[in-house]
């Protein structure tokens, strides 16, 4: 076992590598790879999220979309100010207290991931005592619901339209802070005994209710942190794509997640880290496939979504071909690299 | 002085539509005594654990532990109040290691909470850290602590079974429920179990209470016994009287006919 002093200084360490690569990304790269880079952070916040209730708490859920969807509207709502709200609202008139809303960008931020795990909270209660084929199912209901709701309450979220100009506060600094947090967060949460509980959940219920472990009860708060942070993602996007409307919150919102967490492996926190990095990148790489390709004098046309079907094809050969995905259960560990060194060290 | 009843069962009765898995069972339990249930197959030695540790509500009757009503309290809240259980089919953890698993056990004890360890407080890194220690040495207790960073489901069989119970000591029962603990063993294995069983009541001052398919192993460690045949207590009381019962005999003749069959 390593020390913790030497962990602590090495994860520093790590965070010192990251900020001084952050600082040269912002200085030297274009808009369109900062873009990517703010993706990939994004995507790590909503893949360790639903790692956490899927893959180390075992429970099916396809409501992400949702809870994004409710940090995306609840930090816009703050940060736009009364005056693009005027503009906005074109069609009906904003409630006062929408039009009055604002809040500096950190505050808001965390207001979307608040009323993510209030609302996490209160559906969580009577879907998580459904069995798991059933709470996929519901989840993504609920997901729905609030996609219909978004349309059908114009006087708050300005219906179809959505909102477009959404203040792009969410810098590089803000992203990989949040990123950093969430990262942090979980996995202490996953390294503790709490965490164990999560993990004896997921392998068999009944045990773990003869160890003394009220089961809702944790299923109901691995859920409602996983929907916290699932709002924290959603409001970090809208900020940072500027627009939002109720079609950006389709189930495929939730799939890309999904994708990411499984590609990762399962119950593996470094796995959704590093997927979260591979497939943003691969999926701007490969929307070549949607443009027109030309062999010879011949012309593909592009179709669009071409890249989702790609993707989902993936999905499916990992699934069929390589179940635990990229990293299995396992983790990186400090102890992992040092133990790297000290071979080579030996052969010398 | 008498000794004092730690678990009683009165008129404990379970009924799945038309079957009745047990039928007023009533049973006294001593504490500091090792006791047995046997019975064939389908008695309901099970059934009468999972009513006993709140998996199942009773259809009638009730259980009192330590003069308390625990009748239909849920099993987290039976096993806080002091009785552990196994499981006829090993149920552990498998994806965790065996120290996870054996810590899971002790977290129904733990005081400090997850957000504390999420703010990083010194009392929480050192009650996980105690946890850590004390898992261990019950690993050790059980001869597993070689094993301690395997996965549970990685485990030789009898190593699993040692397992459930070092786990189900770490929720610090007062009372342990043991189901069918020598299932799949051979006589010698078996035999160390028993001796294991009674050397855990010393050190942990537990009352066990064990079920048991096969009559002729517990009859050596058990000093009280109850036999079920179709949710009928068809006999009780010490191991001799057991053995010399014709109702006995002729449940287990009766199931030995369909083995050989
Ligand atoms: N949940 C249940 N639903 C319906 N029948 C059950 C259930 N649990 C047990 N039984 C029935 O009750 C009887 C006793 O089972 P059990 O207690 O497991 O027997 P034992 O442990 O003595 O072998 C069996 O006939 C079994 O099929
Ligand atoms: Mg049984």
């Amino acid at each position: 076992m390593m020390e913790r002093k030497l962990k602590i200084i090495s994860n520093i360490m790590a965070t010192a590598v990251l900020a001084m690569f952050l600082w040269w990304a912002q200085t030297n790269l274009g808009a369109y790879h900062t873009q990517i880079l703010n993706l990939i952070a994004v995507n790590i916040i909503l893949a360790l999220s639903l790692n956490l209730i899927y893959g180390f708490t075992g429970m099916f859920s396809l409501g992400h979309a949702g809870f994004m969807a409710i940090g995306a509207y609840t930090c816009s709502i703050l940060i736009m100010t009364p005056a693009q709200k005027e503009m906005l609202f074109i069609l009906q008139k904003a409630y006062p207290w929408v039009q009055e809303a604002g809040a500096p960008f950190v505050v808001a931020v965390v207001a979307g991931g608040l009323i993510a795990a209030l609302v996490g909270l209160v559906v969580g209660a009577p879907l998580l005592r459904l069995g798991d084929d059933y709470l996929g199912i519901a989840t993504l209901g609920f997901a729905e619901i609030i996609r219909v709701l978004a349309n059908n309450i114009p006087r708050i979220t300005n219906g179809a339209l959505g909102f477009k100009g959404i203040p792009g506060y969410a810098n590089i600094w803000w992203n990989f802070g949040w990123c950093l947090f969430a990262l942090y967060f979980i996995v202490r949460i996953v390294n503790s005994n709490f965490g164990n509980t999560l993990m004896a959940i997921r392998d068999d219920e009944p045990a773990a209710k003869a160890m003394g472990i009220n089961i809702f009860r944790y299923k109901l708060l691995s859920f409602t942190i996983g929907s916290f942070f699932a709002g924290i993602g959603g409001a970090l996007l809208a900020s940072l794509v500027s627009t939002i409307d109720p079609k950006m919150f389709l189930f495929t919102l939730t799939f890309n997640v999904l994708m990411i967490v499984v590609c990762g492996g399962l119950g593996s926190l470094t796995g959704s880290v590093l997927a979260s990095i591979a497939i943003t990148i691969l999926l701007e790489w490969l929307r070549f496939v949607e443009n027109p390709i030309f062999i010879g004098d011949f012309e593909l046309k592009g179709i669009p979504g071409m890249r989702m079907v790609v993707f989902s094809l993936a999905l499916l050969f990992i699934i069929l071909f390589r179940r635990e995905g990229l990293m299995g259960m396992r983790e990186f560990r400090w102890e992992w690299l040092l133990g790297l060194f000290r071979k080579r060290g030996e052969v010398k | 002085m008498k000794p004092e009843v730690i678990l009683e069962t009165r008129k404990l009765t379970m009924r799945f539509g038309g079957l009745t898995a047990v039928d007023d069972f009533n049973a006294k339990i001593y504490k500091g005594s090792i006791v047995g249930l046997i019975g064939p197959n389908g008695a309901g030695k099970t059934t009468c654990f999972n009513m006993i540790s709140g998996f199942y509500a009773p259809s009638d009757g009730r259980v009192l532990f330590k003069g308390a009503d625990i009748t239909g309290t849920p099993p987290h809240e039976v096993c806080r109040a002091g009785v552990a259980r196994t499981f006829q089919n090993i149920r552990l953890f498998g994806n965790g290691t065996v120290l996870q698993n054996v810590m899971v056990g002790c977290h129904v004890r733990q005081k400090t909470s997850w957000w504390q360890t999420v703010l990083y407080l010194p009392s929480n890194l050192k009650e996980e850290k105690a946890i850590a220690e004390k898992s261990r040495g019950l690993l050790k207790v059980f001869g597993l602590e070689h094993l301690a960073g395997e996965k549970a489901k990685s485990l030789p069989y009898g190593a699993q079974r040692r397992l459930e119970i070092a786990r189900a000591l770490a929720t610090e029962p007062q009372f342990l429920l043991l189901d069918e603990p020598a299932a799949g063993m051979n006589p010698q294995e078996t035999n160390e179990l028993m001796g294991f069983i009674r050397d855990i009541r010393e050190q942990f001052k537990l009352t066990i209470l064990l079920i048991e398919h096969d009559m002729k192993v517990v009859m050596g460690v058990c000093e009280h016994m109850w036999v079920l045949d179709y949710g009928e207590t068809i006999a009780e009381g010490p191991p001799e009287s057991i053995k010399a019962n014709p109702k006995v005999i002729e449940a287990y003749l009766g199931e030995e006919a369909i083995a050989d069959a």
